[in-house]
């Protein structure tokens, strides 16, 4: 995993850390929404990148939240 | 200075600089008086000589002023009552119902007259070469009291004793005492003094540092700083300026003053230092500035000042300051002065060319939270109209964006929810992650008072910080945890107050979303989460943190005050909802004396937030996203705004050294050194195609720059700053800037150069186009800020005089939200190699990295940044006080000298940030907060061993930035 790749999944993991332990179901939501809300795109196309190439190190909230993003918003 | 006020009439000045000689009463019930023959009526427990004064009516003083409590030494301010013997002292004497008094009769001006002799006997009369002369209250007073003669005169066979006089009939006056130079901005020269104890008051009362008494008694009575022996510089004065602001004599002189003669004019202004921003007269004489004083009418302040803004000015005139715009092709040639047209032709070019090459997205820009709220407006306006992007951020990303994120979520907005004044009816106070005598000194002064009347302090901070135990201050409970750990620690709080059932039911039913409380409640109340399933990971006592809750719940109004110990960790965001929660579950919102206070670090970091400096929010913390906004911004500023969050700071620098970010502006701001990973920070930074720095001095950050542009200083442009409590104050110009042009003109020229077609002539005409721009600040205009002299937004319809205190009847976002924190450690961990953690901080006489106080006498208090070392952890190292040591991390390694101390505790080192040599962000890492990315700079594993002397880095460094900062001599 390249440094670029591995702080991105690193960020994206705290994300998904905090979330997880937040009660109700749709902590992917959450974690997508926050994504979709802070990061510039450059680094969302990077992160689907990464989870197209095995998404290796996401955690699985991580990697849920990351299918969510491909769902394209209204 | 003399001024005349006619209460009652239109017309009269708003904002009066009398005297009044003791402190307003604020008692609802009032009292009707007849002083001279006019009645007046006044608040309950007001002295007769304010009451007077009220009337226009000035009693004779000379041990009174209006910002301490009376204490009646001085004989002058005698007056005469009906039907009370003798002549009460006017200063001690409270208004009574049906009073009469006379302030000038026969009698009283015998008196006054007989007493003032007496003082002018021991005073020296070389009143026309005294720095004084002009604007000395005892001069003042022989001329109010009608002293034409001093009889007292020495009998044939001695001389009468004096203080003034060095040497008497050829022999050594054993009661003469040199002049006092020590400090570097003030003398004290005790021949001129009165011993009207004001001095020693205001430095108890106002600074609270009880650095100054008496010594001896009666003829002997002298001001003294310290212990026997001490001078002012070596005695615990911390050069606040309150006792020379108090003298009414030139016993306490500003050597400004002394140098250059009293100034002519006053122009109020706002300090350029940190967030509590204090309003201050600059005392001018022509464009010279004479000297910076506390005004009276400023309301974060109340007439205070610290060493800064009092103070450390000097930098604006300082040698090293630059003044025409320089450029270069690389950032391995000398610098080139050129002109203006060229530089910003240089610039413009270079930015649009890279666009073309790489894209809109691959530029960008950084406000600076040092600048005015228009300039950063316009910096993020240029930014998403013009380069068309929204790539922009500023130094708040580096400290308060979790507080943005944090308040944000729990109570619908980032703001902080009180006014500075609100500490007065404060009961419990926490002060968690922040270090106020030193980061935020004027508030530490208005806390040490509230504490002084009996209001008990919990202070949450790995280090024994000031506030832990000073003079006539203690802290009930220092919770000494871990690095770190503060979620661990509030949510433990949190624990005893749930499971205690200390928590205050009614409001949070009314105002808070009930059912996540009661999943909120079931998650503390979990055992993992009590003071001693943590005590071992937060290294805090569990009965002292059971205590401090249940102080904190139980105590009164309870107020949290906090700072960047709290924002700057992986869990940033997460410690600040702890705190939002803390402060719910307590009912501890919502009117005077409570809330959530976040200390900013920097003048205008709040303004800078607001402005839309980040990358997701427009102006007013509007999402980039949503479309009525852009709407609103598209309209009024002409172009198609991108509805995709930017670059932050670190982002930046990541996409730069992955190659896809190339061109940065950055306005006041010193990433190099402030930001944590000086490596990567210089590797993103030598990254770039075009680097532009505005600033005043060739920062570090510029060794890495392609254009410069010279900046202005806050006495050079007009503008407004918001601090802490949202409170937006008027910058007014005193000077013409030195480089010709206002920072949000330099802006306007490089955004024209690039086809904007601005067309602004003056900053309120941007304040304008804020105002009807963004709902929080509709009201705010400069009219607004002339009459009011500030407001607090929001300041709209709802609000037309703005919002001291927020969420008064219910949070911004309806009920507030609790959420549960779960506690993650941070990735960064001690081990073998790196076992102890490094935690970092300010000092009181540097400000943040240090460009403007280092280029003031404020050196003399710290000429170098140290590491503070527990005496355990040095011993095992064989490390000595002052040694040299290295400090190393996973990121880097520098070189300073150690100081041994007990104020960390083993296991924990400190140092502050402010001297580039030392670069404490060489070793931080480029760990972040989970939400905002803000750095973690209070986390670093770190080894420590002696060495010789700099780094390799260090010596290498110093090399690199003498070269990049070489400038080719001028053509002719």
């Amino acid at each position: 995993m390249s440094a670029d790749a591995a702080k991105l999944v690193r960020m994206a993991n705290q994300i998904a850390t905090f979330f997880a332990s937040q009660p109700g179901d749709i902590q992917a939501e959450e974690v997508a929404a926050h994504l979709k809300a802070f990061w510039e795109p450059r680094m969302l196309t990077a992160l689907l990148a990464h989870a197209d190439a095995g998404g290796a190190g996401l955690s699985p909230l991580a990697l849920r939240a990351v299918e969510r993003l491909r769902v394209p918003t209204a | 200075m003399k001024d005349f006020i006619i209460p009652g009439l239109d017309g009269a000045p708003a904002f009066s600089d009398r005297d009044f000689g003791t402190p307003a009463r604020t008692s609802q019930r009032t009292v009707t008086l007849t002083i001279d023959g006019f009645p007046v009526t006044v608040p309950e427990g007001t002295s007769v000589m304010r009451a007077s004064n009220t009337l226009g009516i000035a009693i004779p003083k000379l041990c009174a002023t209006d910002n301490l409590e009376a204490w009646g030494s001085c004989r002058l301010c005698a007056v005469e009552i009906e039907g009370r013997r003798g002549t009460p002292a006017s200063c001690t004497t409270p208004v009574t119902e049906g009073m009469v008094v006379h302030t000038q009769t026969p009698k009283l001006h015998k008196l006054r007259k007989g007493v003032m002799e007496l003082y002018i006997s021991d005073h020296p009369l070389d009143c026309l070469t005294c720095a004084a002369n002009g604007d000395c209250e005892l001069q003042d007073m022989a001329g109010a009291v009608g002293l034409r003669e001093v009889r007292y005169e020495a009998p044939p066979q001695a001389p009468l004793a004096n203080h003034f006089l060095r040497r008497q009939d050829g022999d050594a006056n054993p009661q003469f005492i040199p002049k006092d130079d020590s400090n570097p901005y003030f003398t004290y020269d005790p021949s001129k003094c009165i011993v009207c104890s004001r001095c020693v008051r205001a430095c108890e009362e106002v600074q609270g540092t009880f650095a100054l008494t008496i010594q001896g008694r009666g003829f002997d009575s002298r001001v003294s700083a310290g212990m026997a022996g001490d001078s002012f510089l070596s005695s615990d004065c911390v050069s606040c300026g309150a006792c020379v602001q108090a003298c009414p004599t030139a016993t306490l002189q500003e050597k400004s003053v002394i140098e250059i003669g009293t100034p002519d004019r006053k122009v109020v202004t706002t300090c350029a230092y940190c967030g509590v921003g204090c309003s201050f007269e600059a005392e001018m004489r022509g464009d010279t500035v004479v000297r910076m004083t506390p005004w009276k009418h400023g309301k974060a302040n109340r007439g205070h000042s610290c060493v800064k803004g009092r103070f450390a000015w000097g930098y604006a005139s300082h040698g090293d300051r630059i003044t025409a715009p320089m450029i270069r092709e690389r950032i391995t040639d000398p610098w080139e002065v050129v002109t203006w047209d060229e530089a910003i032709t240089f610039a413009a070019t270079r930015l649009r060319d890279i666009q073309a090459r790489h894209g809109v997205k691959s530029i960008g820009g950084i406000t600076s939270s040092r600048c005015t709220n228009e300039e950063t407006y316009l910096v993020q306006k240029m930014i998403r109209a013009v380069f068309g992007n929204n790539n922009t951020d500023t130094c708040a990303r580096v400290c308060h964006s979790p507080t943005g994120y944090g308040l944000g979520r729990a109570f619908g907005t980032s703001a902080g929810t009180q006014d500075f004044d609100s500490v007065e009816h404060t009961d419990v106070v926490i002060v968690i992650g922040a270090n106020p005598t030193d980061g935020h000194p004027v508030f530490a002064s208005r806390l040490k008072k509230r504490l002084r009347e009996g209001a008990r302090l919990i202070v949450i901070d790995p280090r024994r910080i000031d506030l832990v135990r000073s003079p006539h201050v203690e802290a009930a409970h220092h919770l000494p945890l871990r690095p770190g750990t503060n979620v661990a620690v509030v949510t433990a709080l949190a624990h005893v107050i749930v499971t205690e059932g200390l928590y205050d039911e009614r409001f949070i039913r009314e105002r808070c979303d009930w059912d996540e409380f009661q999943h909120y409640a079931e998650f503390v109340a979990q055992d993992r989460h009590s003071p001693e399933a943590i005590a071992l990971l937060t290294g805090v006592d569990p009965q002292d943190l059971r205590a401090a809750a249940r102080l904190f719940a139980t105590g009164g109004n309870g107020a949290i005050y906090y700072g960047l110990g709290v924002t700057e960790h992986s869990q940033g965001s997460t410690t600040v909802m702890a705190i939002a929660n803390l402060a719910m579950l307590t009912g501890n919102l919502g009117r005077p004396g409570v809330g959530v206070n976040p200390l900013r670090g920097q003048n205008n970091v709040q303004g800078a937030c607001d402005m839309g400096s980040f990358p997701h929010e427009l102006p007013g913390y509007r999402h980039v996203s949503q479309d009525a906004t852009r709407d609103v911004f598209e309209r009024l500023w002409g172009a198609v705004l991108d509805k995709e969050p930017g670059l932050r700071i670190p982002n930046m620098l990541d996409a730069a050294v992955e190659g896809t970010f190339k061109g940065l502006y950055v306005q006041g701001e010193d990433i190099l050194q402030s930001d944590p990973d000086t490596h990567h920070v210089a590797a993103g930074l030598a990254a770039m195609d075009c680097v532009i720095v505005q600033d005043l001095f060739l920062n570090e950050t510029a060794n890495y720059a392609h254009v410069f542009l010279p900046g202005c200083t806050f006495l050079e442009k007009d503008g407004t700053f918001t601090n802490a409590e949202r409170r937006i104050n008027r910058v007014r110009k005193v000077m013409q800037p030195l480089n010709g042009f206002a920072d949000w003109e330099v802006t306007q020229l490089l955004a024209n150069a690039m086809g904007a077609g601005w067309a602004y002539t003056h900053p309120a005409q941007v304040m304008d186009e804020i105002a009807a721009t963004t709902p929080s600040f509709a009201g705010v205009s400069y009219e607004l800020l002339e009459e009011k002299g500030s407001v607090q937004w929001p300041c709209n319809e709802l609000h037309p005089e703005g919002t001291p205190i927020m969420h008064v009847d219910g949070f911004m976002r309806g009920k507030g939200r609790f959420i549960v924190t779960e506690y993650v450690a941070t990735e960064e961990r001690t081990g073998p190699r790196f076992p102890l953690l490094l935690t970092t901080g300010r000092i009181l006489s540097q400000y943040n990295v240090g460009a403007q106080t280092r280029r003031t006498a404020n050196t003399v208090w710290h000429d170098q940044d140290v590491l503070e070392i527990h005496p355990h952890d040095a011993e095992v190292r064989g490390i000595k006080d002052g040694d040299w040591v290295r400090l190393a991390s996973r990121a880097g390694d520098t070189s300073l000298r150690a100081l041994l101390t007990d104020r960390v505790s083993p296991g924990v080192v400190y140092t502050t940030f402010h001297h580039p040599d030392t670069q404490a962000n060489v070793i931080t890492t480029d760990f972040s907060d989970w939400a905002t990315n803000c750095p973690e700079y209070k986390v670093t594993a770190v080894q420590v061993a002696l060495t010789n002397g700099p780094s390799d880095w260090q010596v290498d460094y110093a090399r690199q930035a003498d070269l990049s900062r070489r400038v080719l001599p001028a053509a002719e």
